[in-house]
């Protein structure tokens, strides 16, 4: 067995069961945390089949970002996890539907891509055929071919943005707000005035 | 290949690492000496000077005191993440160091796409914080780690364009060949420091902010939170955040050498100063670069949360995001763009 191969194992041992035990944990903070350790195996994994780039751009958005976010908010919000796992049969059909339907797909992609040798054997290919790295290839492809599809990707996520934004904005009329441009206009003439005061008499 | 040959290449590596280990962690034993001197020194006091001939020891006397008390767990803490932070912070910050090229050639691993690596690497730094704010279950470290996540990650995304107008320049995500990639006749006016001056120091702010230094240490702010995240640590664990966030700052420090300031190359290319090898210059550098951030502790006072958050947002983001397209044009435009 090659190192590679035990590498393999390894990450797709500890992925598989982190995965489990996201929806297994009791805490949900957990549960954060083995998904967490999940995405970091799944850029391991990434990273085996060659996709450095695509493995670690998954551990610096995902990983850096959202689930740091996820994280926040999971520990901030005072959800009571045993009441919520109450219903849990109540949902269990259709979760066991949208889960079927999953491994329908799966095993159709999968078969597809197993049955036909071209797709197979296509990306390591055409790697050792052009020699660039595939941070290189990616670029190409994206800023290329797919452009406008990169572009419309970028519209839609802009849009989700402003849309947060504006649903979470709140101006309360009576919270006090520094002005920046007000404060460093200010000169000491504004703002002081010098008083000579006689001894004896006061201001 | 047989599994001999297998052995002998992973034995080399892990000989390659415990080295690089070993001088990591003696050269920030004196680093962590230099900083609390520079700081006495800007305050007219004397530092640490009574462990060994000018306090050279005193690092070493922190190291066997903290690791010789006992460590505390408080009875609501959660056990197992309490335990695993201080770990997470220490790990993930050395493990950064795998990817950096100390001299020509003088790299554990030579990644393609090495700057991301350490990008990716120090992002996850936020999460031995996070962990512990959580774990210690008491309401100072929670909101330190409240603070913390908030502030690295608006940092990352400044530092991140940063690195994409070095990217751009040196046409390359490989460190070694962003470091050739700024060899040439002029020596250090090669170097990316001058015509991305701007950025330079922006990447020097946000590296203060994203390694939780003065003076944007609002994480670990004594007047607010007592001691921040750290409030419930002791002992080991607490020698590990303290390891750990030296790590960071050095890995910044050699972040900061390699984009702007040429890695291992000589800063006059002639004959006797190239005759000094690669290392010695990286180490100068790289002390040069923590005299920056020690001289910002001693000197600048503390900033206030929001602006920080401002600073953040509306002032290193917008900057950036306009210098990637200017250096993108530029270098489009003037055909000076790395093929």
């Amino acid at each position: 067995m090659s190192v590679a191969a035990a590498f393999f194992y390894l990450f797709a041992g500890v992925l598989v069961a982190s995965a489990f035990m996201v929806i297994a944990s009791r805490n949900p903070v957990h549960s954060v945390l083995f998904l967490i350790l999940c995405f970091v195996n799944a850029a391991g994994l990434f990273i085996l089949i060659g996709a450095e780039f695509l493995g670690l751009i998954l551990v610096v958005v995902y990983v850096g970002a959202v689930a740091v976010l996820f994280l926040f908010v999971v520990m901030m919000l005072d959800v009571d996890f045993v009441e919520l796992r109450q219903g849990f049969l109540q949902y269990l059909p259709i979760g066991v539907l949208v889960g079927l339907v999953f491994l329908a797909e799966l095993v159709l992609v999968v078969g597809s891509w197993a049955s036909s040798a071209t797709l197979a054997t296509a990306p390591a290919v055409t790697q050792a055929v052009s020699g660039l790295t595939n941070t290189q290839q990616l670029g190409r492809v994206l800023y290329t071919e797919y452009v406008y599809f990169f572009q419309a990707a970028g519209m839609v996520l802009l849009v989700a943005m402003i849309g947060a934004i504006v649903l979470t904005l709140r101006h309360k009329p009576n919270v006090k707000r520094q002005d920046i441009s007000a404060q460093v206009a200010r000169t000491p003439k504004d703002g002081m005035d010098v008083v000579k005061v006689r001894p004896g008499q006061g201001i | 290949m047989t599994w001999q040959d297998t052995f002998l290449k992973v034995a080399i590596i892990v000989g390659q690492s415990l080295a690089l280990l070993v001088a990591l962690l003696v050269f920030i034993a004196y680093i962590l000496l230099a900083d609390r001197k520079i700081w006495a020194a800007v305050q007219l006091r004397r530092g640490p000077n009574v462990v060994g001939p000018f306090g050279l020891f005193q690092s070493f006397a922190d190291l066997l005191k903290f690791v010789l008390k006992e460590p505390v767990i408080p009875s609501g803490a959660n056990k197992a993440l309490f335990l695993l932070a201080p770990l997470v912070t220490c790990v993930l910050a050395l493990a950064a160091w795998v990817a950096v090229p100390i001299a020509d050639g003088w790299v554990i691993a030579d990644l393609n796409v090495g700057i991301l690596y350490i990008f990716a690497i120090s992002s996850l730094g936020v999460y031995g914080i996070i962990m512990a704010g959580w774990a210690s279950n008491s309401k100072y470290p929670f909101l330190a780690a409240l603070r913390s996540a908030a502030q690295m990650v608006s940092y990352e995304v400044s530092i991140g364009f940063v690195i994409i107008t070095v990217l751009m320049c040196a046409g390359s995500q490989n460190l070694s060949k962003i470091v050739e990639a700024q060899d040439g006749p002029l020596g250090l006016l090669n170097w990316y420091f001058l015509p991305l001056l701007p950025m330079f120091v922006i990447f020097f702010v946000s590296a203060l902010a994203e390694t939780n230094r003065p003076p944007f240490d609002l994480v670990e702010a004594e007047s607010e939170l007592v001691a921040g995240f750290m409030t419930e640590y002791g002992s080991t664990p607490y020698l590990l955040f303290m390891l750990g966030e030296y790590v960071a700052i050095m890995t910044m420090c050699a972040m900061g050498t390699i984009l702007f300031l040429g890695g291992w190359l000589s800063p006059l290319p002639f004959a006797p100063f190239t005759w000094v090898p690669g290392l010695v210059w990286f180490v100068l550098k790289l002390c040069f670069m923590f005299f920056l951030f020690a001289m910002a502790k001693a000197m600048v006072p503390r900033y206030r949360y929001d602006q920080l958050m401002r600073l953040g947002w509306k002032v290193f983001l917008p900057i950036s995001l306009v210098a990637v397209v200017v250096v993108a044009s530029v270098l489009h435009f003037t055909g000076t763009a790395p093929q």
